[in-house]
């Protein structure tokens, strides 16, 4: 166990030494550091497919980041860069996918499922709602009537 | 009424569960390239094993070649060699081989020590021919027909399965 923790702590301290080296070199332009750093956290790194290129250490990412900060200087668009690195890449970069014919399924799922879930839930409330009689308590009679519904439609403490 | 009730959940689990089964046999790593049936993004790189030369992607219009890209550095890479050696030696296709992010030094050595199944290999330093193939995962391989157009991409190294089922009948194919 407790080499093991010591190894833990070893592989942590290299990633976190390595990480350290690996920073890019800000430049004078911050205007463009800040465009460039707000693009890239909405770009995917391929390599480690769950980070950003923003957040990436990996070789790719900094070759792409790179690429991106000449396509800047060279005065392209967000948009400009964007579509360069999707004709490479595909939408699979984009952390906010283009909706499309293959792309429809994920954006629309999530309110296909809200709806469904909503009728469902309407439906079923209806339903149990038209089970249960109606008692319009007008006088004692009618109040001891509905006492009695009730208490019947309660369920007895054992099935708790 | 009943059947209706129990049918309805049961059904979305078996359907959720097709979805799990079938997702636990694709590789998330594998991301298919918009590059597929476009031209092969152009190129011109000096050689690796003759410096002075330069290759260009226009240098291998009609022809079938592939694109194999590897580094002296890719460990992964040693996995596929000795197929890579088998298919030079059928002389079946020309293999052309993308030096990537690598030091030509090194390349050489590696390739003198593993044996060089490339009609040519170029250097990639800086790796930015690497990003226009949409390169992310080294060691991968490229098939290109007789007019330039890249038809296929395998990612990861090469197996004797991608080789025989999808790469040579495709080399065949486009050959005629």
């Amino acid at each position: 166990m407790i080499r093991g923790g010591l190894l833990l702590i070893a592989v942590s301290a290299l990633t976190l030494a390595s990480a350290a080296t690996k920073m890019d070199v800000p430049s004078s332009d911050t205007a463009l550091d800040a465009r460039l750093k707000r693009l890239e956290t909405e770009l995917r790194c391929l390599v480690c497919q769950n980070q950003t290129l923003a957040d990436s250490n990996a070789d790719l990412a900094e070759d792409l980041r790179r690429e991106m900060r000449a396509l800047a200087v060279a005065g392209k668009s967000d948009a400009e860069i964007k579509a360069y690195l999707v004709a490479r890449y595909g939408d699979f970069v984009l952390y906010n996918p283009p909706i499309k014919s293959t792309t429809w399924l994920l954006w629309g799922g999530p309110f296909a499922l809200l709806v469904s879930g909503g009728a469902l839930w309407w439906i079923i409330l209806r339903r149990r709602a038209a089970r249960l009689p109606v008692v319009v308590a007008t006088d004692a009679s009618g109040e001891a009537r509905a006492r009695e519904i009730l208490e019947a439609a309660e369920p007895p403490a054992s099935a708790k | 009424m009943k059947a209706v009730r129990w049918s309805i959940p049961l059904a979305i689990f078996i359907i959720l569960v097709a979805f799990l089964y079938v997702g636990l046999w694709r590789d998330p790593r594998e991301v298919p390239s918009p590059l597929i049936g476009k031209p092969a993004p152009s190129f011109a790189l000096t050689q690796l094993q003759q410096p002075s030369q330069t290759l260009t992607n226009s240098d291998l219009k009609g022809k079938v070649w592939l694109l194999n890209v590897w580094a002296s550095w890719c460990v992964s890479c040693r996995e596929e060699h000795p197929l890579l050696m088998r298919l030079a030696a059928s002389k079946v296709v020309p293999i052309y081989g993308l030096d990537y992010k690598d030091d030509p030094g090194a390349g050489k050595a590696w390739l003198a020590q593993n044996g060089d199944p490339y009609t040519a290999s170029i250097v990639d330093r800086d790796g930015r021919v690497g990003i226009d193939y949409g390169v992310y995962g080294v060691p991968e391989t490229f098939v290109v027909d007789k007019q330039g157009v890249i038809r296929y991409k395998q990612i990861g190294p090469l197996s004797l399965e991608a080789l025989q089922q999808k790469i040579l009948p495709l080399v065949r194919e486009l050959d005629k």
